[in-house]
């Protein structure tokens, strides 16, 4: 495990923001995984020990490329093998839009990890909007990059949404960061951010 | 079969061991010699060995083939060469017959020095941590104190994983196929009706058919039937036999009618010609022996908690001897001892034999793992 090397990942500043929130040494599930890189990231960048969860025959062999601890596994079977607060963080990135049993998963993420952290395309950005109003087509974008008939993201919602389903289902929100290309959008997040991210916990206070 | 991708011709070799071995069940063997193979070079400061362990009926031949017998080629070949997953241009590769086999390790068809006469039933019945500990003085006498892995299939996947709890500082790497962390009652049962096929053999002798010059042949015919069943999945066997007929037609009588009844009195009167009844049953018993987490409280977790090893295990959607749900508990107890681990599920249609077979997902897998080892040997 070498804490030397090249530790940025050019052109993935969720990851970078992922890595900026999470404790030095701390424990990590990774779910929908892929190639394995933001676990070697957060390996090198933190020393994070971590599990991979993915699905995908050459994700995996991806994962083994990149020396990473992965789990072969359909995330949508739960979590079943994962005993309750066994992570720090359970992360899903870039899938939550693409998975059938969003809610379960949600429940599963914050059983097996003491924090989430999620970060998914933001339906709500303006340019999304005005495809929808104007073309009267569904959105094509980087971040949404698919035609509707082709797409493997099956819920697709924004910021908005998600916060209003935290608050609906004992979630707190601890951090949250909307980025447009790389950069941190402040001012109208909803409206202007593209890919969203966000740590939460469950609320045991409700 | 000069194909550039084979370790070549190869020797097996014998080493001879007068320190007694003192078994799990208490007896001792005053001495005792095991027939090895292997392949490659052993570098300078011999961090590049892999020892590879074998299934019910393999042995030490893994890879090549022999001056002698060139069709006699290694069981494993596929996977072990130069060139191949475990390639042998970078490791050092060991098979071993292990002890109470029937390929010229001590075993039960051996003499025993003290009656002068085999020692049938009298040769103790052994487990996969009194393997592992005769595997472990072989890796002494060659001078490894330190294997790069060890890898098995299947019986030889549960040795590998012995050598991870049993010497966690011995060995850096373990690679896992088609294994399970204990038999299923279910498994048992298929075990002992194979041993009940052989011991009711009338020619079985109570494990002492050598003094009668006979071989209980229809036991053991009939043990690899039923194993041979185990280890291929329905549609696999659908897929190869179907309900073909050898004649093309029914021949309302109890001989062969099947193509599958063909097959598997072939691979039965096959197995009969070459392998010892006792060992049958030596092996099938340490397979039923095997519960790492019975000295852990039951907990298969505690059972890897001294492991340093990182491991690599690989199951088959079809195998339903060793199902990949088997493999699952292993991952789960390594990973919640925070131990690295990789686990890939293939979907392979041919069941518990997969293992052996030629699958590109899973040879990649195995590829880039030892890729990842042979970065760090010796650095």
């Amino acid at each position: 495990m070498s804490l030397n090397g090249n530790t940025s990942l050019p052109g993935r500043k969720d990851f970078e923001t992922i890595a900026q929130w999470i404790r030095p040494g701390s424990t990590v599930l990774d779910l929908g995984c892929g190639d394995g890189l933001l676990l070697k990231y957060l390996r090198q960048s933190k020393g994070v020990h971590g599990y991979g969860i993915e699905i995908d025959d050459a994700s995996v062999l991806a994962c083994v490329k990149n020396g990473v601890n992965v789990i072969q596994s359909d995330l949508e079977r739960g979590l079943a093998g994962f005993e309750a607060g066994s992570f720090d963080y359970v992360i899903l990135s870039q899938t939550l839009q693409a998975v059938r049993h969003t809610e379960e998963i949600l429940k599963e993420i914050l059983r097996v990890g003491r924090q989430g952290i999620v970060t998914f395309p933001n339906f709500g950005h303006w340019s999304q909007r005005l495809q929808i109003i104007f073309a009267g087509r569904m959105p094509v974008s980087d971040v949404l990059p698919y035609q509707w008939y082709n797409t493997p993201n099956l819920h697709l919602f924004t910021i908005a949404d998600f916060e209003s389903f935290c608050d609906s289902h004992a979630v707190r929100v601890l951090e949250r960061l909307v980025l447009h290309r790389d950069q941190p959008v402040r001012f109208m997040p909803n409206l202007l951010g593209t890919l969203a991210v966000f740590r939460f916990e469950k609320d045991s206070a409700t | 079969m000069n194909s550039e991708h084979s370790v070549g011709a190869v020797q097996p070799r014998d080493q001879v061991f007068s320190e007694p071995l003192r078994f799990r069940s208490g007896a001792v063997l005053d001495a005792y010699s095991l027939r090895y193979e292997t392949y490659g070079a052993l570098n300078a400061d011999k961090s590049n060995a892999v020892l590879v362990c074998h299934a019910l009926n393999a042995a030490h031949h893994i890879a090549g083939w022999y001056e002698d017998d060139p069709s006699n080629i290694g069981w494993w070949d596929n996977m072990i060469g130069p060139g191949k997953p475990l390639d042998t241009n970078r490791f050092f590769v060991i098979g071993v017959n292990n002890l109470g086999g029937c390929f010229g390790s001590t075993g039960p068809s051996s003499i025993d020095p003290k009656t002068g006469a085999p020692f049938g039933s009298t040769f103790p019945v052994i487990t996969v941590e009194d393997w592992v500990n005769a595997q472990a003085r072989l890796a002494d006498t060659l001078g490894i104190a330190r294997f790069a892995a060890v890898m098995g299939g299947s019986l030889g996947a549960m040795q590998a994983l012995q050598w991870s709890i049993g010497y966690p500082e011995r060995v850096n790497h373990v690679v896992a196929v088609a294994a399970a962390p204990k038999l299923s009652a279910q498994n048992i049962a298929f075990n002992e009706v194979a041993r009940q096929a052989i011991t009711t053999d009338p020619d079985f002798h109570g494990g002492n058919f050598y003094r009668h010059g006979v071989v209980p042949k229809r036991g053991l015919r009939l043990a690899r039937m039923i194993g041979h069943i185990t280890y291929l999945s329905d549609d696999a066997m659908m897929e190869k036999f179907g309900r073909s007929l050898r004649e093309g037609k029914l021949g309302f009588h109890f001989d062969v009618d099947f193509e599958v009844e063909s097959y598997l009195r072939h691979q039965g009167d096959k197995f009969s010609e070459y392998f010892d009844a006792n060992t049958y049953l030596l092996i099938t018993r340490a397979l039923d022996y095997f519960d790492p987490a019975q000295n852990a409280g039951g907990n298969l977790s505690h059972a890897f908690a001294g492991a340093l090893a990182k491991f690599l295990v690989i199951s088959f959607t079809s195998d339903w001897r060793f199902s990949p749900g088997r493999s699952r508990e292993i991952v789960k107890a390594l990973q919640e001892n925070r131990r690295d681990v990789a686990y890939a599920e293939i979907d392979a249609p041919h069941g518990h034999d997969a293992f052996l077979l030629e699958d590109p997902r899973y040879h990649a897998l195995v590829r880039s793992f030892f890729e990842n080892i042979h970065a760090g040997v010796g650095k």
